[in-house]
């Protein structure tokens, strides 16, 4: 481990360098919000943002990708995305959607369209300086994160703290210009930085150990508060299309203009959307809006974990909170409706 | 290949296979004999493919005929979605996608052995279950009582005739076979499949049941198997659902927490049981 400080105006000409010669992308305004986009100028890197608009999975799942071009008729070759490229500014939460993405997508069947993505991504993880509205990270234990990125940067207020994990992310510190060895009050600010995040990034607050959820759902299948909210769920699918640990997705072919080739895609898809289970019979086989609600909640308490070590697909990013029309898709609630009815333990 | 980049292989890309033969079985069946260009195709009977026509799309199908056949591998496909049309207008020599085998839940082969079997089959429930029926024919030593039971809606789509006739008059398989609508013609049993259980002549409660159908057959087959006590490890269900990736990821064939295109399409009763979603 290499631990580094830097002033903020030597970390902006680090930046404006890296923006020379890499392809980088940054956290940037978007309007009154934020969202992660290609930077152009190290002035419009945010560092100081609540929580972004999209998760950065787009640059690993995006939202639809070519995965092969085909010749009509036979043929087929795969596509793969080569382009390298520098992520920053992921929070903690963010973090550790990742790292729960490509657990999922390396097991049984290794998916090398995400991973080539992967392997091609130098992240550079950065711990919240402002809270969003509606984060719960410190209620899912995922306020700070201490592994998956290749460096993680921590506003210490007059500077940054700089701690290299990989070699990827040791290169990179390398061409950082006036980064130092960080002194013993650098970290120690740091440490502070964490300690207030795992209090503080709590705006809606769990009433149990997230450990204990996929407990509490295996007693909670009939509860009546699936029903409840489904009466008002608009099945938009809004929560599935924010969250960063949701990754069902569909595939279609497109013929070109040529009638001779084309490409067969994968898009984002969602579970809560009608006819994500239809079969060829017109047979739904999930087709009641509130069992679509409750196996979206399912996914990420207790199906997800199942195949990531019993690891909480829920990172408490908070973003279906704000997403949600009729203000139903919060898990926290869900959950705490769940823990007063039906009790801990 | 290195085994570090053969697992790294792309799981979404096809293989090219030909269409060796291809017939109209009825007015909405069509049967297919492929044959993969590199030759390479080992599967287990219950195992899967994802059939790509390019430009259409991707279906899963699984296997009809015994891994124990020569001369490359076996499907019938109902013309019923973009796929399955497109399908049905391929000419022999054509190519096709092919992904797979898939599924990790097949027929049990290995722990039937010895043991008497029941398959019951509803409409194109025969498709699958054909390549385990095959299967056990071509292993007959093997496995004890064998009993077929076909329920089928209605003269006209009845399939594989000439090969129900022969297992038949094997005389070592109990095949019986049933229409929900009479005809003039058929002189067998009339009314639905699970009419036809009482008829085994083998000990339901000591046998392998292997039951494909349409998933409205599945509790009307389940609930008469419950009156012979038949013991739930004991049921095999082949069981039907959009599997989009076939490789365990997109979350279409989810049933609660179990992929049908990684942890079935064979599913045996006892481990469905706690998964309300199943059936």
């Amino acid at each position: 481990m290499s631990v580094k400080k830097i002033t903020k105006s030597d970390f902006a000409n680090f930046v404006s360098a890296l923006i020379q010669t890499d392809n980088v992308i940054g956290v940037q305004a978007k309007g009154d919000r934020f969202d992660f986009a290609p930077l152009e100028s190290a002035k419009d890197l945010r560092l100081d943002y609540d929580v972004t608009l999209q998760p950065p999975k787009k640059y690993f799942l995006p939202p639809m990708e070519v995965l092969l071009t085909f010749d009509v008729g036979g043929g087929y070759n795969s596509q793969m995305d080569a382009q390298k490229f520098i992520l920053l500014g992921v929070h903690p939460y963010d973090m550790i959607a990742i790292n729960q993405m490509d657990e999922l997508f390396r097991q049984d069947n290794y998916d090398a369209h995400y991973m080539t993505r992967r392997d091609n991504a130098t992240i550079v993880a950065c711990d919240v300086a402002r809270s969003s509205d509606h984060v719960f990270a410190s209620s899912m234990n995922t306020a700070v994160v201490r592994d998956g990125f290749d460096v993680l940067l921590t506003d210490i207020g007059d500077g940054y703290v700089l701690e290299a994990a990989t070699p990827k992310g040791r290169d990179l510190v390398a061409r950082a210009k006036g980064a130092v060895d960080a002194d013993p009050q650098a970290l120690r600010r740091r440490e502070e930085v964490w300690a207030h995040n795992r209090k503080s990034l709590n705006k809606h607050e769990l009433k149990c150990d997230p450990a204990y959820l996929p407990r509490l759902l295996a007693k909670a299948y009939k509860h009546p508060i699936w029903e409840e909210r489904a009466k008002t769920c608009f099945a938009c699918g809004s929560c599935n299309q924010v969250c960063p640990t949701c990754y069902c997705f569909n595939v279609q072919d497109d013929v070109n203009w040529d009638l001779k080739t084309g490409q067969r895609s994968r898009a984002w898809d969602g579970c809560l959307l009608d006819g994500f289970t239809k079969c060829a019979p017109n047979h739904e086989f999930r087709k009641a809006r509130a069992d679509r609600f409750r196996h979206r909640l399912y996914r990420k308490a207790a199906y997800v974990p199942q195949k990531i070590r019993g690891q909480i697909a829920c990172v408490g990013c908070g973003r279906c909170v704000a997403a949600c029309l009729p203000d139903i898709a919060n898990p926290v609630s869900v959950y705490n409706r769940l823990i007063d009815d039906l009790g801990i333990g | 290949m290195c085994q570090c980049c053969a697992e790294k292989k792309d799981i979404y890309l096809p293989q090219l296979a030909t269409v060796a033969d291809i017939s109209q079985m009825t007015a909405t069946e069509k049967y297919l004999r492929l044959s993969m260009d590199d030759g390479m195709f080992d599967f287990l009977p219950g195992q899967f493919v994802e059939v790509s026509i390019a430009g259409i799309g991707e279906a899963p199908i699984t296997i009809s005929s015994s891994p124990t056949q020569e001369g490359g591998f076996e499907l019938v496909v109902r013309k019923i979605g973009n796929v399955s049309n497109a399908i049905h207008n391929l000419k022999k020599g054509s190519k096709v996608g092919i992904r797979g085998p898939l599924g990790k839940g097949v027929y049990p082969a290995q722990e039937a052995r010895g043991k008497n079997l029941v398959f019951i089959c509803g409409g194109i429930g025969m498709v699958p279950q054909r390549s385990f029926i095959n299967y056990v024919l071509h292993n007959r030593g093997d496995y004890g009582d064998v009993a077929i039971l076909q329920g089928t809606k209605n003269y006209e789509q009845r399939l594989f005739t000439p090969e129900i006739d022969a297992w038949s008059k094997r005389g070592d398989v109990q095949m019986l076979e049933t229409l929900d609508e009479g005809h003039p013609s058929w002189k067998g049993n009339v009314g639905v499949v699970t009419k036809l259980i009482r008829k085994v002549e083998t000990d339901l409660k000591s046998a392998k049941i292997l039951v494909c159908g349409p998933p409205v057959m599945y509790k009307f087959v389940l609930m008469a198997l419950e009156e012979f006590d038949v013991p739930h490890n004991n049921i095999f269900l082949n069981l039907e659902r959009k599997m989009k990736c076939g490789v365990g990821k997109c979350g279409h064939c989810q049933i609660n927490n179990v992929y049908v295109c990684m942890d079935g399409p064979v599913f045996r009763y006892s481990d469905l049981a706690t998964l309300p979603e199943a059936i």
